[in-house]
């Protein structure tokens, strides 16, 4: 059990960067639909700096630079240029999709160096590693996992408790009233879109560098997908995207899990598992009633100052 | 200001507007609706751009390309679509935008908006959510907002809309304290009385030209009129009574949930008989809107019954009473997103009614184009063809078009909401005229109203709804504006 | 900040001008995607000739663009309906799969069947596969309000997964030696040549027009696109918003699963889980640059098979890989969609010097000429 949560753990990590980094995004007004292109995009370069440097800290910069360079795309078409959020964003996929196939072509087949998976090996953390059962399954990880769990505190405390984090959640609320406040909203939605896209960069990172270690076309498979649906399930929280990871991350793995246990299932149709799962979830979330669970109520909605 | 000017496409808004404000004064901004007293003043708070001329604040030149430039410089605009974060909190929306430091010290944000909102008497929850609050309660927190930023120049855009006569009266009285203060106060309004009763200065605008700026008491009503209007007009609206009325919609205990969950209709029952409009005044968000959908079934009902004639329509949706025959013209509140589609055409638009009744397969336009011909000539609206989208043609056209169809239907009830929102004088006593013809023809009017002037000259009888249940019928001839403000406020609970 | 240009939104764009913003949005893409290759050290003018020579260099080439043309035009016919309705439909793969499983299950079990009766069999079959699929989403849309982006998509990797279960375990050719596939259809499922190209070309020929009357010249039509400008005016006029939700949406993933049916049968004689190559996302790229126009939505698909054609042959030729294409499809998206903002809006060039001097608060004169 213990080692199966373990790997859950493992297993969500890319949902998780990429939870994060969508939410912060539609947090500040911008539905971004380009999630799994830019992971893609974060995923091939990532790999391609480990690869060709052995520095594991180039090559996390570089998927996240591959990410928030795949946001810009999408905030200069969408917030300057006022161009329709969702085409835009499936766009993205797509272009993202043929930028990593094309970019990765020659490398299909190779691993991750050595230097860089000893670097994202799992290093137990001295004391809370030792905790009974919550030791093993969360303080004897690999130090992206570490950096998932501060994301999720600092990302929390900096919508919540932070001034720049209320303007930010005005933006995505109602834009003409932020406005109106003094608040810069080109800004807001630029800086949001960017960093939110750099985050799912380094989800895809996570994805060849730590849990395939090799390079191979397509290695999202409609994670990003999963994790826009996710940030529906978790209302807008960090800390609840953080558990739908963690389910998500658990039931991607749970078919291997029961093939191994003996059970006679065709691993085509345990694939489907976490498909499944996410239109279940889009279904239940459908219908919440606290306003505070809704989606930001400018998502989406393009912004004109001199709009009549 | 001076030589303001600013173009939308190809209409001019504003054009070369000099206008000087002082400290200590209320000064008024009165104009009919696209007179361009709102586009001035987005441009003073930063929202517009002008494309040409200078605004000086204190006598130095101000150059505003944002509302943080205006802030800045002590401009506060509230506007009369309320600017504020629905699920934030009072406090929140204070401090939006503005202020330094990373991290929001709750406690001391406390205290300092309770101080301020002490010192100028005005009641404010700072944790109170924006969602939670009455209509009033979210102007004291815009007012609120802006002088926690240090307004100097406060400018306040149609702020009676919405509000009761007494709360009118609580307003003026905050008006009043913040020029004793020493702020300039700028106020926008169409309403006559409330100018003469507030303010200092006023200054007239005309198809965006500036009429003329004269000192308060040293004009009267008939006179200002004529400088919004351009020429004499008789403000009178001609209410003829029809005696053989007979009952044609009965609502009867009509309770609704919205969609928000919450009470909108509280056991609503009243007639509304032919040869006569029944006027509905009410705070904005009384349970009007969920009235008028109601009726034309696009609201479900938790209880109650409604009559058409002796067909009870309630739960039958749009499509069941158009099936049944039931002649009933809507006007809705959102002509736009709700009446029209703007990118279609006017003779797509009047498509939309008609197509119901075409049988087969195949839409056939040809009955709708001469159609969309008549309304155009019967109600002379302004448009370039019959083939330009809705959305380009103006407020009052717009509603033309969508009273026109309506009207063109030969409805036996025609329920009307807000008609004359956003209309100038012209276009709106155009629509009291075809509603007082519809009347004189038998058809029995639902009249959803803002103005109580306006619903007191035309209506019948008036029917006041405070937080989705009835508190009064009244006879108009005899009711008062302070009757129906008292029973907007909730009367005798 | 001081810039030297003001922004205002403008009422109409002549025709002629919007063509032209368009066609210079696509070169400058062109240009974009051009550099783009210069960095990967790839020689742009000899890419991009031979995108054009392998898609229309030889009769062979040409047909063989035009068997990617089929496939791609039906589909984005059916995204079109669907969009129309601002629906957004992304689980055009899926549909492609399943109408193709459906024509296969068919195929397979009556191989006897003589073609005339086979092969309508097995659109049918398709039409209600792909419709169905497609159904599944609208049900919940319809009913609850579920938002149908991240549905449609789900379906997609379900839809495929469940072809691949087929293809590697219950429908594994067992003559095959353990080799996954499925069966190879009889002769008789399989779609004759017209003039030396399949018949799917009369098939989607017949859907452009069709579709293009439908959306225009229907009742049903004119409520798609009134369900699509504005829902709360569609109930206003009374009309029944969950059915047309449900119909519009059969429509679209009928036209999908015919896609499938018509790969299944002309293309792979089979069904794979590969199939639907990607048809179903590149279908929502040429939808969106043929605004929604059935008509227009051939040509536009047309151009892009060449796209899709040359790119294939580039990687013969030149040893590029072929997802070369998704890059340039991705740009010249961006570009018509960042351009659509020189439609609604006008950008008025004043020049720093004036900028500066309004920023200067000095008193102007009025407007500068546009």
């Amino acid at each position: 059990m213990e080692a199966f949560l373990a790997a859950s753990i493992v297993a969500a990590m890319p949902l998780l960067f990429a939870t994060l980094g969508e939410l912060i995004t539609e947090k500040s007004g911008s539905l971004n639909l380009g999630v799994e292109g830019m992971m893609l995009m974060g995923a091939v370069i990532g790999f391609i700096t480990a690869f060709y440097t052995g520095n594991p800290g180039a090559a996390l910069l570089g998927a996240f630079a591959a990410g928030a360079g795949g946001a810009l795309i999408f905030a200069v078409i969408t917030v300057t240029l006022r161009g329709n959020q969702v085409v835009t964003g499936l766009t993205l996929t797509i272009f993202g999709t043929g930028f990593s196939s094309f970019v990765g072509d020659p490398l299909i087949g190779q691993s991750v160096p050595q230097a860089v998976q000893a670097y994202f090996a799992a290093r137990p953390i001295p004391g809370l590693g030792d905790i009974p059962f919550l030791g093993p399954v969360f303080f004897r990880q690999d130090v992206f996992v570490y950096l998932g769990y501060v994301l999720v505190v600092l990302v929390s405390i900096y919508l919540y408790k932070t001034r720049f984090g209320l303007n930010m959640r005005a933006v995505g609320e109602n834009t003409a009233a932020a406005d109106a406040s003094g608040v810069n909203v080109d800004f807001q939605k630029y800086a949001h879109i960017v960093f939110g896209g750099g985050l799912c960069g380094l989800g895809g990172a996570y994805l060849a560098l730590v849990f395939v270690p090799m390079w191979q076309a397509d290695v999202v498979t409609g994670r990003g997908w999963i994790a826009v649906a996710l940030v529906i399930f978790a209302s807008w929280n960090p800390t609840k995207a953080f558990f739908g990871s963690f389910l998500f991350g658990a039931l991607s793995i749970l078919g291997l899990r029961l093939q191994s246990m003996g059970f006679q299932i065709s691993q085509y149709l345990v694939d489907m598992f976490p498909y499944v799962a996410t239109i279940v979830i889009v279904i239940l979330s459908t219908h919440k009633n606290r306003k505070e669970d809704l989606p930001p109520a400018d998502l989406s909605v393009p912004y004109f100052r001199e709009e009549r | 200001m001076r030589g303001i000017t600013k173009s939308f496409g190809s209409a001019k808004a504003n054009d070369r507007i000099g206008l000087t404000v002082y400290s200590g004064e209320i000064h008024a901004l009165l104009g009919e609706n696209g007179a361009g007293k709102s586009t001035l003043m987005n441009m003073l708070s930063g929202i517009y751009r002008p494309d040409s001329g200078s605004i000086f604040i204190n006598g130095k030149a101000a150059h505003l390309t944002s509302p943080k430039d205006a802030i800045a410089k002590g401009i506060g605009m509230i506007h009369q679509h309320f600017k504020l974060v629905d699920v934030l909190t009072a406090r929140d929306n204070i401090i939006l935008g503005g202020g330094s430091g990373f991290f929001l010290r709750e406690k001391e944000l406390n205290e300092k908006i309770l101080r301020l909102s002490d010192q100028y008497g005005l009641d404010v929850k700072p944790a109170k959510k924006v969602y939670e609050m009455s209509v009033g309660e979210k102007q004291t927190l815009e007012i609120l907002k802006v002088l926690y930023r240090g307004a100097r120049i406060l400018i306040l855009d149609e702020p009676t809309a919405v509000l009761t006569p007494q709360e009118i009266e609580k307003l003026f009285a905050i008006i009043r304290n913040m020029k004793a203060r020493g702020c300039a106060v700028i106020i926008i309004t169409h309403k006559l009385g409330e100018v003469m009763a507030i303010s200092d200065r006023i200054t007239v605008l005309r198809r965006g030209e500036a009429i003329a700026t004269v000192e308060t008491n040293r004009v009267e009503i008939p006179a200002l009129i004529e400088m919004m209007v351009g020429r004499k007009v008789d403000l009178s609206i001609k209410r003829v009574r029809y005696e053989d009325r007979k009952e044609l919609l009965r609502v009867d205990g009509v309770t609704v949930i919205n969609h928000e969950k919450k009470t909108a209709l509280d056991g609503v029952s009243f007639t509304l008989h032919g040869h006569e409009i029944l006027g509905v005044a009410g705070v904005a968000g009384s349970g009007q809107k969920e009235l008028c959908e109601t009726i034309a079934g696009l609201q479900e009902a938790e209880k109650g019954r409604i009559f058409f004639e002796n067909e009870n329509i309630l739960g039958k949706t749009p499509r069941d009473i158009i099936r049944l025959g039931i002649r009933m013209g809507f006007i809705p509140e959102d002509r736009l997103g709700m009446g029209l589609v703007g990118s279609m055409d006017i003779v797509q638009n009047i498509i939309l009614k008609e197509y119901q009744n075409q049988r087969g397969f195949i839409l056939r336009r040809g009955p709708s184009v001469e159609k969309a011909k008549q309304i155009v000539d019967r109600l002379e609206i302004q448009t370039p063809s019959i083939r330009t989208p809705v959305s380009r043609l103006s407020g009052g056209n717009i509603q033309k078009v969508l009273l026109g169809r309506e009207i063109d239907s030969n409805p036996k009830v025609l329920i009307t909401a807000y008609p004359v929102r956003g209309l100038d004088i012209g276009a709106s006593y155009r629509i009291y005229d075809l509603l007082g013809e519809q009347k004189g023809r038998g058809v029995g009017i639902i009249f959803i109203g803002e103005d109580l002037d306006v619903l007191i000259e035309l209506c019948d009888r008036i029917l006041v709804l405070s937080g989705g249940k009835v508190t009064g019928i009244l006879d108009a001839a005899q009711a008062s504006k302070e009757e129906v403000g008292f029973l907007m406020a909730g009367g005798a609970a | 900040m001081i810039l030297p240009f003001k922004i205002a939104k403008r009422d109409d764009v002549p025709k002629n001008k919007a063509a032209l913003i368009l066609i210079l949005s696509i070169v400058l893409a062109l240009v974009l995607s051009g550099v783009v290759l210069l960095f990967f050290g790839l020689n742009p003018i000899k890419v991009f000739g031979t995108i054009v020579t392998g898609s229309l260099g030889s009769a062979m080439r040409i047909q063989q663009t035009l068997i990617k043309a089929i496939p791609l035009t039906i589909a984005s016919l059916g995204i079109l309906v669907a969009f129309k309705m601002k629906f957004w439909n992304i689980g055009g793969e899926g549909q492609i799969m399943m109408g193709a499983f459906a024509a296969s299950w068919v195929a397979l079990n009556n191989g006897d069947l003589p073609s005339p009766i086979l092969l309508p069999l097995m659109a049918v079959a398709a039409i209600v596969g792909g419709g169905v699929w497609a159904l599944i989403p609208a049900l919940f849309k319809a009913r609850m309000g579920t938002n149908e982006t991240i549905f449609t998509l789900m379906m997609n990797y379900i839809a495929i997964k469940f072809v691949t279960y087929l293809q590697y375990g219950p429908w594994k050719d067992p003559a095959a030696k353990g080799f996954p596939k499925i069966p190879a259809f009889s002769g008789n499922a399989v779609l004759p040549n017209v003039f030396g190209l399949h018949a799917g070309w009369i098939i989607m020929i017949i859907l452009v027009a069709a579709v293009f009357l439908f959306m225009n010249y229907t009742k049903k039509g004119y409520e798609i696109t009134v369900v699509g400008e504005s829902l709360d005016t569609a109930r206003y006029a009374g009309m029944n918003v969950s059915a047309i939700i449900l119909v519009a949406m059969s429509i679209s993933g009928g036209l999908l699963g015919l896609v499938g049916m018509v790969q299944a049968s002309a293309i792979e004689h089979t069904l794979t889980w590969g199939l639907s190559s990607g048809y179903g996302f590149t279908a929502i790229i040429t939808t969106w640059l043929a605004r929604l126009n059935a008509i227009t939505t051939l040509f536009v698909c047309l151009a892009f098979a060449m796209l899709l054609q040359g790119a294939d042959y580039i990687q013969l030729a030149l040893n590029v890989p072929s997802s070369v294409a998704g890059i340039v499809e991705g740009i010249i998206l961006f570009f018509v969609l960042g351009s659509d903002f020189f439609l609604r809006y006008r950008v008025q060039w004043i020049g720093l010097a004036r900028a500066r001097a309004e920023a200067d608060g000095l008193p102007l004169r009025g407007g500068a000429a546009e």
